[in-house]
């Protein structure tokens, strides 16, 4: 593999990285913990949303960002011929 | 059936099927015992994960804890879990491309330098025996309380087990039987969750009978919100820790989670790059069915609690309560004389002590649950604290064999040689670990938490930087890993065991000197910062790695062709 492609691979799983981590912090450190209480003021089912965040909602979000990850990066392999 | 047939039954059946999985597949080589071939299917590591990595304390004191917390118990929710993004994302598809059998391997290799590799076993060393003591005193508990045996027996039971089949199987057989003590575990927790969602809301998922009202038509959680503001404590949805405080232990738990030898080196037993992905997110999936179900149990669980025993009568109270009363879990204490349960904040007044660890084991008795799911989470708990307590194990007996013998010392030695050394320091850590159950040291419980916070000081800038930091040197390495490791033992040495304030009885008045506010559970997220400003700000001034490191980090961060390990 040739030191440009090497390089546009990383990058491009950087750029991946970068936003799948900021879903991770805004629906764990954000929602769940310091916007909590203005969340907690929305009420969903018997749910204040910012205790759902931190309680349920949170994990929901993170088992789905690493299927997520794991579909972009296998595509991503396949791009630049790295699936072997 | 009465219960302790139910108990000896059900643990009798799981433990020969433990014993079973050891001996179909017995390790015959070092790549066995410490990987277990490389050639483990995603979904079998995914399931293995999730057991080595839930523990007697998941399994047993979390949804107690969270019963007790409300809101803060959160910290550990979002933590053990959100570990698992950072693991899938950051470290374990690089890991596995890298091919090696340890994390101080990786350390040693990455960093070029025997130096670096000692600290990362001592690390590695400190972190799995303070969390392996943990579990087998686990083991010894769920013995002494279910089948009445004494917790020297219990643990002695224990540690046969583990012995048999970490000794025999290695990693080959600590993956198959994970796999097994998965299963068995959540349907243990699963069952009387479901039940106990089905009496108290109609709805059989335990996570939207969480959200939903119970028979007088009022959500749970309002109720709970409700009964806990009549009885002075904070509400139940609300938290009573600082907000930076409840920040800091959250990032310590994920980012010491992504830090642990004992799980990553779980995603060195796959067979290519992209299966070590997979099995994270299979790993994280098969843990979330536990981590979103536990909260709900806490739920029902405090609110049953408070309603059966909240100003009622003590003559009146069920039978269950008696039989916790005796082994101590359950304390009352009739203050005002009047024969009748006050279960208040106000420490004054309040009457009812209750042992967190009740809200699992005792939970399906307080719900009158058939006596086969009360002996079921007998066999769940054991199942948890084996499962943990032999990835653990495995973990020491490599740092020792691989790290130790092979690399440092004696470099010659055959392959034979060095499985022989592996088996004997597992059998070894067994006996430590389980004189540390019988005989639990006092700080044990405290410094578990604070496994976390040293390892996310110490291992988890240092491997972030050797992957995505290519000038990552030795000299920033080190000296981050090593600067980050004291400055966490100084903190909690200062502010958790009062050491240098004349002991235990000033930690509480030490709390307003806290840095920034942040607990010693939370400080490890500080202690990481440090590392990589060091880290960075050395590795700028000094030599940068020699050429075959870089290419070593090229090639680690190029998915294709992870072959077998190699030594």
């Amino acid at each position: 593999m040739s030191e440009k492609s090497q390089k546009e691979y990383w990058n491009e799983n950087l750029k991946y990285l970068a936003i799948l981590l900021s879903i991770w912090f805004l629906v764990s450190f954000v929602f769940g913990i310091l916007l909590v209480d203005q969340l907690n003021t929305i009420k969903i089912a018997g749910f204040k949303l910012g205790f759902w965040f931190a309680q349920q909602g949170a994990i929901y979000v993170f088992v789905i960002l690493i299927f997520v990850y794991i579909q972009l990066m296998n595509k991503l392999d396949k791009k630049y011929n790295l699936d072997k | 059936m009465d219960i302790q047939t139910w108990t000896w039954i059900l643990v009798g059946l799981t433990f020969s099927l433990y014993i079973g999985i050891a001996i179909w597949s017995k390790a015959s080589s070092t790549g066995d015992f410490y990987v277990a071939g490389k050639g483990v299917h995603p979904i079998a590591n995914g399931l293995a994960t999730a057991a080595d990595w839930m523990s007697a304390a998941s399994f047993i004191s979390m949804a107690g804890i969270i019963s007790f917390s409300g809101y803060d118990g959160s910290v550990y929710l979002m933590g053990w879990t959100g570990g698992y993004v950072l693991l899938a994302l950051l470290l374990a598809p690089y890991l596995r491309k890298f091919g090696k059998f340890t994390v101080p391997d990786f350390i040693g290799d990455r960093y070029y330098s025997n130096k670096a590799r000692v600290v990362a076993v001592f690390c590695a060393l400190i972190v799995s025996f303070t969390y392996v003591a943990g579990q087998m005193q686990g083991v010894g508990i769920v013995f002494s309380r279910f089948l009445e045996v004494n917790i020297t027996t219990g643990v002695i039971i224990g540690m046969v087990i583990v012995l048999f089949y970490a000794v025999l199987g290695g990693m080959k057989g600590i993956t198959y039987t994970q796999v097994a003590q998965y299963c068995v575990l959540i349907f243990a927790f699963m069952v009387p969750a479901i039940f106990i969602s089905i009496q108290m809301t109609g709805n059989p998922i335990p996570q939207l009978g969480f959200g939903a009202a119970g028979s007088d038509g009022v959500y749970l959680l309002d109720k709970l919100d409700g009964l806990h503001r009549d009885l002075g404590f904070h509400e139940y949805t609300s938290g009573s820790k600082s907000k930076i405080d409840v920040f800091a232990i959250t990032a310590a738990l994920m980012l010491g989670t992504a830090g642990l030898p004992h799980v990553i080196v779980r995603f060195f037993t796959v067979k290519k790059v992209s299966d070590a992905r997979k099995s994270a997110g299979w790993a994280l999936l098969f843990i979330a069915v536990l981590y979103t179900t536990a909260p709900a149990i806490a739920l029902f669980a405090r609110t049953n609690l408070i309603e059966t025993v909240s100003n009622q009568n003590y003559a009146d109270m069920p039978e269950w309560f008696t039989k916790w009363e005796t082994t101590g879990l359950i304390n009352f204490n009739d203050k005002n004389g009047d024969g009748v349960i006050q279960y208040v904040a106000d420490a004054n007044k309040n009457e009812l002590e209750v042992n967190r660890d009740i809200m699992v084991l005792a939970n399906p008795e307080i719900a009158n649950l058939p006596n086969w799911v009360i002996a079921l989470v007998a066999a769940g708990g054991l199942a948890a604290a084996l499962s943990t307590a032999a990835g653990l194990l495995l973990v020491i007996s490599s740092s020792v064999s691989h790290d130790i013998i092979k690399k440092i010392i004696n470099p010659n030695i055959s392959d034979k040689g060095e499985l022989l050394a592996a088996r004997l320091s597992a059998v070894v850590g067994v006996c430590i670990a389980g004189y540390f159950g019988i005989n639990p040291p006092g700080f044990v419980a405290a410094v578990v938490a604070l496994a976390f916070g040293l390892a996310a000081a110490s291992f988890f800038p240092a491997i972030v930087l050797g992957i995505f930091n290519k000038k990552m040197n030795r000299a920033g390495a080190v000296t981050g890993m090593v600067i980050g490791i004291l400055l966490m033992l100084f903190y909690m040495l200062k502010f958790k065991f009062g050491v240098f304030d004349g002991g235990k009885s000033a930690v509480a008045s030490l709390k307003s000197d806290w840095w920034f506010g942040i607990s010693p559970e939370g400080f490890g997220v500080v202690a990481m910062i440090v590392n990589f400003i060091v880290s960075i700000t050395i590795s700028k001034f000094t030599t940068p790695p020699p050429i075959e490191v870089q290419q070593l980090v090229d090639n680690i961060r190029n998915p294709s062709g992870a072959g077998v390990a190699t030594h």
